[in-house]
């Protein structure tokens, strides 16, 4: 028999809330995280405004020893898993420690600590490089930070697909937990705001370069200028259900019952692209029709040709109009490794409460776009099953179906 | 009952032989990780391409491994003068000639160049055509530790104007820079030369990437969600900022006197890795589809298993324990019982820590067989290249088993008192060989055990 992988804790920080319920309560009411960049001088860009994770003390969450050792989006993550742990009320040092694993995602690494490197490297001289560098800036980095704090020895890993990652490695997780690990600590928390992350995104010409943080990034609508980034995440306290019951886990937000992954075909081969067919095997694993299906949590990419292409696919597999859509992340920006776990997180904190938190700034999708998206306010409903979408740049495609238990 | 004491309770051979090659049968060594009910679909490598330091593509490639030859010089990427370590194990590499097009050429690191170059040499290995496989039943995995860091840099130093602004200049930003920032960029090269639709991801755990990768390619396959994957590793790190970051730490050799003998795992006078890059592509097939189609199968992919020491994101505990734990399970997955290792592919990094960390860890899961069992590292011919190295070692292992030859670990002529195994110093050896195990340690605390063997090996 198949074992049934749940998620027992989560670890929120995002641009609109430090903390789980201190997110889950500004998401509900619509509030934006967005606003001008203060990080950097971004006055010379073409795009000046971000979703940054405000009032966060490195010193108040993380040793001090760590601190010349790791980069901004690292503490992040450190505390996040310190809070998916304390959320599941979880004590590592009682359990197997090598049935304890970590999976995270990661996009560009330790950004900014690697352009300071950098800088050090290139306009004083390689003595003055870190000793740390060969490791705070690279992808593991959080997987191994995670682990050694909280001493899981269990089979761990990061994948890389930008932004689909965040399900990709919840996927992995319950890869792990059907394998007999009980308990893996998954997700993403990420980010990249310095002038080095930022010319590199600016260079897609994806990013929005409007100055209103309200009216910056709005997907699926006529205005769709492109996308605002974000930093922060969530991570997820991932355990097999017989695992978590044995230990006398107090909650569980919820299954994840169904995921997938495809990648689009090459540009010009005529073949479909892949997201219809994530959603429909997502769908398929998880034993489900698209009419039990209750929200979507939409990837919204804010750049018109991509919107259009997943409201398509979200057509095309539940009807016109057929399912509530929502983009929260409207409110945090896009958080590359971060963002699809954060909407992870926030369909199970919807199964819980019952409620789907609205599209902020967005009033009404644009002619053609056949969604019923929610907007304006908080939308009551009886959730059981959600679904939630991720497209990594370059042709990822996740789908991930979640469902309280 | 702990998940661990479950693990230690495997059957390992005797009871478990008797379905092992049962076709029919369910049981195969692809069960979960305690060695349970095993699942039906086993793994297959059927196509192998490389990019190395001293050859490019698989035949001079394993000549060179066969011959003991060391292919690392002093670096000629840039000018490492500056650099306390100043060796590395260079590939001469020429886009064009490997038949890439100039906007390949541009558009790609040479990290994905380098997969590219050898995914094309694996897929015509392989035998597979477009219309071999439905495309949303092929995967793409990918080992990589640090990205297009090439490129990366390169392209730092104009936005800053050498380091000069922190406010780097968007204007001068090549069109290419976010498929450098984001590594991901290489999978998608890979499934694109493959044309796979299916599951694609990078995997990226530092030193183990590429051991990794292999074991989250078998497990589509296992799972069922790809028929084929395309899995590999690439890494292209010869460049200032990776030379800065290892000898802000010393962990790459001073030995610039002597670049063709730098790298020397388990020798007394070894003093750090050599740095390497290089690329290889293995082409994994359900073995039932594989054998259907007619297709050469090199080995199968019968056990992987990671474990983290939690420890140091750098350093090493003496014993070898999560590696050992690592070993255990991959085995066990496998159905082998440790005496029935043939050969150990070492990390066998050249640095003192790793050399008696994973010594210490063969004889704790091989106990008495692992005076008896040759091993080897390869990197000792080609350096270390981070994220590609677990790929191009696994490559190794397919050939040794095809060939019944063992790389030796070259240059090892004053073995360290500490290491007491059999490390097959300076000649290749001729051995029948049907079960490999290679192990993977990387920063991070990553340790990665991946058993290969030969699919119509003998009972055991």
């Amino acid at each position: 028999m198949t074992a049934q992988a749940v998620v027992t804790g989560l670890g929120v920080v995002a641009p609109n809330g430090l903390g789980t319920e201190e997110y889950w309560a500004a998401t509900l009411a619509g509030t934006s995280g967005l606003g001008p960049v203060t990080r950097f001088d971004a006055g010379s860009y073409p795009s000046r405004i971000a979703g940054e994770v405000p009032d966060f003390v490195p010193e108040e969450h993380i040793p001090s020893r760590l601190l010349p050792q790791t980069d901004h989006m690292t503490r992040l993550a450190l505390a996040a898993a310190d809070w998916a742990v304390e959320d599941a009320a979880v004590d590592p040092a009682a359990l197997d420690e090598y049935g304890m694993g970590v999976v995270t995602a990661a996009s560009g690494g330790g950004v900014e600590y690697g352009q300071r490197e950098l800088q050090q490297l290139w306009s004083r001289g390689k003595e003055y490089v870190s000793a740390y560098q060969s490791f705070a800036w690279f992808y593991a980095v959080n997987t191994g930070q995670i682990s050694i704090r909280h001493k899981m020895r269990g089979p761990s890993g990061v994948l890389v697909t930008e932004q689909a990652g965040g399900l990709d490695t919840l996927g992995h997780a319950r890869r792990h937990v059907r394998h007999g690990i009980p308990l893996v600590v998954s997700g993403g928390v990420d980010g990249a705001l310095c002038p080095w992350g930022w010319v590199a995104q600016i260079s897609t010409g994806r990013l929005s370069t409007a100055d209103d943080p309200d009216r910056a990034y709005l997907p699926f609508t006529d205005q769709a200028s492109g996308y605002v980034p974000g930093e922060g995440g969530a991570v997820l306290l991932v355990e097999d259900a017989e695992a978590a019951k044995a230990r006398g886990a107090e909650r569980i937000y919820g299954e994840i019952a169904g995921y997938a992954a495809t990648f689009d075909p090459r540009p010009g081969s005529g073949r479909p692209p892949g997201l219809r067919r994530a959603v429909e095997e997502a769908l398929a694993d998880a034993r489900v029709t698209a009419a039990e299906v209750d929200v979507v949590f939409a990837d919204a990419a804010g750049v018109p040709e991509l919107d259009r292409a997943e409201a398509d696919a979200l057509t095309e597999v539940f009807g016109p109009y057929g399912v509530p859509v929502t983009a929260p992340k409207t409110m945090t920006g896009r958080l590359f490794g971060g963002g699809a776990s954060l909407d992870v997180a926030t369909a199970l904190l919807s199964l819980r409460d019952g409620v789907v938190p609205p599209t902020a700034n967005v009033t009404a999708p644009a002619d053609g776009c056949a969604l019923d998206l929610v907007t304006g306010s908080a939308r009551e409903a009886p959730l059981r099953t959600a679904l939630v979408l991720a497209r990594g740049y370059g042709g990822f495609n996740a789908a991930m179906v979640v469902r309280r238990v | 009952m702990t998940w661990q004491s479950r693990a230690k309770q495997v059957p390992q051979g005797g009871d478990g032989s008797s379905d092992f090659h049962s076709e029919q049968d369910s049981s195969g060594p692809a069960g979960d990780e305690q060695g349970g009910p095993a699942m039906t679909r086993r793994v297959a490598i059927t196509g192998l391409g490389v990019v190395a330091p001293g050859g490019i593509g698989v035949k001079a490639y394993w000549e060179m491994l066969t011959a003991g030859r060391s292919a690392t010089r002093i670096i000629t990427h840039f000018d490492a003068s500056p650099f306390r370590s100043r060796v590395a194990a260079e590939c001469d590499f020429d886009p064009e000639a490997a038949g890439l097009s100039p906007q390949e050429i541009r558009r790609m690191d040479r990290a994905a160049q380098f997969a590219v170059v050898s995914a094309r040499e694996a897929l015509a290995d392989s035998g597979i055509e477009a219309d071999t496989y439905e495309p949303t039943r092929i995967g793409a995995t990918l080992g990589n530790a640090v990205g297009c860091t090439t490129s990366l840099e390169r392209e730092y130093v104009v936005v800053s104007d050498g380091g000069r602004k922190w406010n780097v200049d968007h204007e001068y930003a090549v069109p290419d820079l976010y498929r450098h920032f984001v590594p991901s960029s290489m999978v998608g090269e890979l499934a694109w030369t493959a044309g796979a639709e299916g599951p694609a991801a990078m995997v990226s755990t530092g030193c183990t990437s590429g051991l990794d990768a292999l074991g989250h390619a078998a497990e589509l396959i296992r799972e069922g969600s790809a028929d084929m994957v395309i899995t590999g590793a690439t890494e292209a790190p010869i460049s200032p900022i990776t030379s800065a970051c290892f000898d802000a730490i010393h962990a790459t050799t001073p030995r610039n006197d002597d670049p063709e003998h730098a790298s020397r795992p388990f020798d007394r006078t070894r003093n750090g890795l050599v740095l390497g890059e290089g690329a290889a592509t293995l082409i994994l097939e359900d073995l039932e589809h594989a054998r259907r189609r007619g297709a050469h199968v090199y080995a199968e992919i019968a056990g992987f298993a990671s474990r983290c020491n939690a420890h140091h994101m750098t350093g090493l505990k003496p014993d070898g324990r999560e590696m050992a734990e690592a070993i255990d399970v991959a085995l066990a997955q496998a159905r082998i019982d440790p005496s029935a290792v043939d050969y150990v592919n070492a990390h066998g990094s050249s640095t003192k820590m790793n050399d008696r960390h994973e010594t210490a860890a063969f004889k704790r899961s091989l106990g008495h067989h692992a005076y008896s069992t040759p091993v080897s590292s390869i990197k000792s011919m080609i350096g270390h290249s981070l994220g590609a190295i677990g790929g191009l070692e696994a490559a190794a292992c397919a050939l040794a088993i095809e060939h019944g030859v063992l790389p030796p670990t070259a240059n090892l002529t004053e073995p360290d008192p500490e290491c007491d195994l059999d490390y097959i110093p300076l000649h290749a050896r001729e051995r029948r060989t049907d079960v490999v195990l290679s192990v993977g340690s990387g920063f991070g605390g990553f340790q990665t055990a991946l058993v290969l063997a030969r699919p119509e090996r003998s009972s055991r």
